[in-house]
């Protein structure tokens, strides 16, 4: 998404620079919420307001949010449709894989701040190491424990981490 | 039951950091283990089917599930749960950019937020491997889903639709060796 987005704003003149949507993109790591309702509010807002903000944020919401009324509505009909089945038993395999990816570079790019595979660029920062090993620990000591707990508690090591230790 | 969807996906909109796909153990955790809402069996088929459509696929489960527990209702208030949280922050965010961006201590805490984000989606992600049946085609896709999102070879949607296809093909496939034999 983030390549259409950056298209659609750039071609709207809605942002001074590219400079600034990458900020944001940095921002938005650390705001909650998915990346498309991060940046159609921030730039909704920037351009007008609470009323851009809530204009843009409905935007990029109800097109989705219509479709997936549509297809739950309809789920049960949808479900005993074979070429439906067929499509979904192929589909989801590949989401999980996807999945697993998505988490083996989220961990690349807090750890070694890079892709796996740009080993040139591998950042030495054995803080995230630290916080990577604890954390881990504590996930497979308490695999029952919420993970928003265990968001808050990397949080805090974050910050000890960082701060206690300098490279 | 209303409420309860709105603040249970406020609370997984709140605590989603770093992109969607950070919700999905949240939603596991909250919707699927601690209310119930629907099995894993279904929440496998909700994110495949919020992959496959339009929309970012956090939002789109949250519709989905919300949905199905109070119809259009459940799904206007799951989705407006979710997408709140980050509305009003990026709202107060956009006012004090500049101090957020570069106040240490925020940036120092959000680094250890996003290795916690990464076990998590990590971990749900091996969870749901556990519960796809053990067949060979399973296997190859998530493999292929694996290595083609790693090296973003192709947009996701490309994947998505790679892996829908072969889907079909196989299903047909199968069918007509079954039409075969009986014939």
């Amino acid at each position: 998404m983030i390549p259409m987005i950056e298209e659609e704003v750039l071609k709207h003149g809605w942002l001074n620079s590219v400079d600034l949507l990458v900020d944001f993109i940095a921002i938005s790591e650390s705001t909650p919420g998915p990346f498309a309702i991060n940046i159609a509010t921030f730039i909704g807002f920037d351009e007008a307001g609470l009323w851009g903000a809530i204009a843009a944020t409905l935007g990029v919401v109800l097109p989705s949010f219509i479709i997936i009324l549509f297809i739950a509505r309809f789920f049960t009909r949808f479900a005993k449709n074979p070429t439906v089945n067929g499509f979904l038993s192929g589909v989801k395999p590949m989401v999980v894989g996807i999945l697993v990816a998505v988490g083996v570079g989220l961990l690349c790019r807090s750890t070694i701040h890079t892709d796996l595979f740009h080993l040139s660029d591998w950042v030495f920062d054995p803080r995230t190491w630290v916080i990577a090993a604890v954390l881990l620990g504590i996930r497979l000591i308490r695999p029952k424990m919420n993970p928003i707990y265990l968001i808050l508690f990397a949080a805090i090591l974050g910050i000890v981490a960082y701060s206690l230790i300098s490279i | 039951m209303l409420r309860d969807l709105f603040f249970t996906f406020f609370k997984i909109g709140l605590f989603t950091f770093g992109g969607g796909y950070a919700m999905i153990p949240l939603i596991q955790r909250e919707a699927i283990e601690k209310k119930k809402w629907c099995s894993v069996d279904e929440f496998l088929n909700i994110i495949a089917i919020a992959e496959s459509t339009p929309g970012p696929i956090a939002v789109n489960s949250a519709t989905f599930i919300g949905y199905k527990q109070k119809g259009v209702l459940g799904a206007f208030f799951a989705t407006l749960g979710v997408v709140l949280p980050s509305f009003v922050i990026i709202l107060l965010i956009s006012l004090f950019l500049v101090q957020f961006k570069d106040n240490t201590i925020v940036a120092n805490a959000f680094q250890g937020v996003r290795i916690a984000v990464a076990i998590l989606v990590l971990g749900a992600g091996l969870k749901l491997m556990r519960k796809l049946k053990k067949h060979w085609l399973t296997i190859v896709l998530i493999i292929a889903g694996f290595i083609l999102m790693l090296f973003h070879w192709l947009p996701t949607i490309f994947v998505i639709l790679i892996g829908g296809i072969i889907g079909i093909m196989y299903q047909t496939i199968v069918t007509w060796i079954e039409v075969a034999k009986r014939g």
